[in-house]
């Protein structure tokens, strides 16, 4: 199982104005790291509007002009430069969007499936394959011509997911596929994401949806202010004792079958010197006020916490 | 492929006509009663110059029912304007009816020839701007907008006048043929030769706002998730303007351009002020000065329609082309 997607120290920042000409940089997304192979779906699970989908946007090289990055993202053990990320998007990286609204409004969807073509040859065999991949989601001709505002829920799904498979990618981005769906439409994302698994297509799958990342992925992705501070293995989350990480286990426990159990305390919006998750943290430890911990390994969980490096280190 | 329902459509051109029939009529009405109650006075006009009696003008003013209550005098106009009459021009000594057709055919050429460029320069600009935001294309493009919008087209009109026909000794000063020649004779080189320069003054006042116009709607489809779609699906970025940008914007400014004609009638009566070109605009101003009532009620009936037209056209699109609001016939 070869690696895919390797993102290393990822760090995204923006640059703002506030009152007048005093800049101030905006840290979304902090030190991540996570790695995606083939056959194998990751799920970055963070609270909505943490700005999880700028990953994403930087995998593909959309993220605006006044954002600023560091770190570095590999593709099949190449570096991701923002000339090939132009060469690759669209063909052996694809995103599968959130909501219609990715769609233009005015061009029929089988066009939009079919994208942009050199020649009338390019396009008579994309229109081939996307009648293929259309027919596979069960969307007949009909649909062919309907224009996005004319699709149902279930429909615009499905065409959201062709859109992205009619280049044949080898790695999918789903950035939150699942949002406001009925729990049948949610149950056919799921197993259509699966799906892709099955055909050894890699998929990082970013959501807020603790259950779609349960029921999807091979191993999730704990995003928390910023960082990613647990990345641990599906059947870890049956059980709040397998999960290593304080938030992880409060996260588990508030699950309505695992009782309920909710815990106070709100994600720091600033930069903290110490651990992000300090203030609300049972176990802390002096050292986590004002020093950062890395994300290590522990017995194959990816852990950003010094409770477990200290044990790392005792053993 | 363009769907049409013919219940929906004979229901839309009837509401539309009976919506044109009261507005002329209240137009008509309205003008009407405002040259009443100016000071120009109908029997002076007529008679001009000449000296006549205080008996003679009684008379006159009889025949013509100046001593008529306000209520029946509209009431007459209206009757008369019903029969298809506009009375006759007292500039121009024939039925008004005929002396706009004639000039309105002058100006419409006028108007149409700056409509079609104001609308290609325009929506070019806007899409140049729109798509190199922030660059220094985008910013000069503003500027050149920003000028345009702030200068009076008269003045245009005649800096041009002075820079082409004056110094250049490009374009003829004025009129729409040759001093001397009958209009008949005129080649269509000639003819078109002479509209070069109104047509060129004329378009610059609708390009402006056209180009802004435009330009603010491309950035705002480029802020949509579908152009990040479109992107993160490897699209090229002119490919992506072409196909989803100008897509996008079209409708919106086809509309925004017939809705338009309202500025373009008033920007042709300066225009052909400037250039002496014997149009409408210039038989507006005649009738002005010279209180021709007949003339100046029958151009803004005229003038109304026009400007009824273009929007009646703006709705058409918006309700028939775009396929959002086409879908809407379902029910």
């Amino acid at each position: 199982m070869g690696e895919l997607l390797e993102v290393n120290n990822l760090s995204i920042s923006f640059t703002q104005y506030v009152q007048g000409l005093n800049r101030h940089d905006l840290k979304v997304i902090s030190d991540l790291t996570i790695d995606v192979g083939e056959s194998e779906i990751v799920a970055i699970l963070g609270s909505s509007g943490s700005g999880k989908s700028l990953l994403a946007h930087s995998i593909l090289g959309i993220l605006p002009y006044n954002s600023h990055v560091t770190g570095d993202i590999k593709y099949k053990g190449q570096i991701l430069d923002q000339e090939l990320k132009e060469k690759l998007r669209g063909k052996e990286i694809c995103l599968i969007p959130q909501s219609v609204n990715f769609l233009d409004p005015l061009m029929k969807v089988s066009e939009q499936a079919i994208g942009e073509c050199k020649d009338e040859k390019e396009h008579a065999e994309k229109k081939i394959r996307q009648r293929e991949i259309f027919a596979k989601y069960g969307l007949d001709e009909s649909v062919d011509d309907l224009y996005p505002f004319e699709l149902s829920g279930g429909m615009a799904r499905k065409v959201l997911l062709s859109t992205a498979l009619v280049g044949d990618p080898t790695l999918l981005i789903a950035d939150e596929p699942t949002p406001g769906l009925d729990a049948k439409s949610v149950e056919e994302t799921i197993t259509d994401i699966r799906n892709l698994k099955e055909q050894g297509k890699g998929v990082l799958l970013i959501t807020h949806e603790i259950d779609v990342a349960l029921k999807t992925a091979d191993r999730i992705a704990i995003f928390y202010s910023g960082y990613v501070i647990e990345i641990n293995k599906v059947e870890n989350f049956k059980n709040a004792d397998n999960v290593l990480h304080p938030y992880t286990k409060a996260l588990i426990n508030s699950l309505p079958k695992n009782g309920f159990n909710l815990t106070e305390g709100v994600q720091p919006l600033d930069e903290v010197p110490g651990c992000p998750y300090y203030e609300n943290c049972p176990i802390r430890i002096d050292k986590c006020a004002n020093t950062k911990p890395q994300l290590e390994e522990h017995d194959g969980v990816m852990i950003r916490c010094f409770n477990f490096k200290e044990a790392n280190d005792g053993t | 492929m363009i769907k049409i329902n013919n219940k929906k459509l004979a229901k839309f051109f009837g509401y539309k006509a009976i919506r044109l029939l009261i507005l002329l009529i209240v137009i008509a009405a309205i003008s009407f009663i405002m040259i009443q109650m100016s000071p120009i006075d109908p029997v002076r006009a007529y008679l001009g110059q000449r000296i006549v009696s205080q008996e003679q003008m009684a008379i006159m003013g009889d025949y013509w029912g100046t001593n008529l209550s306000l209520g029946e005098r509209v009431l007459g106009w209206l009757q008369t304007l019903a029969t298809g009459s506009m009375g006759f021009s007292l500039i121009y000594r024939v039925p008004v009816t005929e002396v706009i057709i004639q000039k309105f055919t002058a100006s419409f050429t006028l108007m149409a020839v700056s409509w079609v460029i104001s609308a290609f320069v325009g929506f070019g600009l806007g899409v140049l701007a729109g798509a190199k935001e922030g660059t220094w294309i985008d910013k000069a493009i503003k500027t050149y907008c920003y000028i345009l919008q702030s200068t009076p087209t008269f003045w245009i009109g005649l800096v041009l006048l002075m820079v082409f026909s004056v110094y250049l000794g490009w374009f003829p000063i004025g009129l729409s043929v040759p001093i001397g020649q009958l209009s008949d004779t005129v080649t269509f080189w000639q003819w078109l030769y002479r509209l070069i320069l109104p047509a060129v003054t004329l378009s610059i006042v609708g390009i402006a706002s056209l180009t802004m116009f435009t330009r603010d709607k491309l950035i705002s489809v480029k802020k949509s998730d579908y152009f990040l779609f479109a992107q993160a699906r490897g699209e090229s970025f002119w490919g992506i303007i072409k196909n989803h940008g100008i897509r996008n914007i079209l409708i919106p400014a086809i509309t925004i351009q017939f809705m338009s004609f309202n500025e373009l009638f008033g920007g042709t009566i300066l225009v052909e002020q400037v250039f002496a070109y014997p149009g409408i605009g210039q038989a507006t101003v005649a009738a002005g000065l010279r209180s021709d009532v007949p003339l100046l009620l029958g151009i803004v009936l005229i003038s109304a329609t026009f400007v009824f037209v273009g929007n009646l056209i703006a709705d058409i699109i918006y309700e028939y082309v775009d396929p959002r609001i086409r879908g809407e016939e379902d029910e």
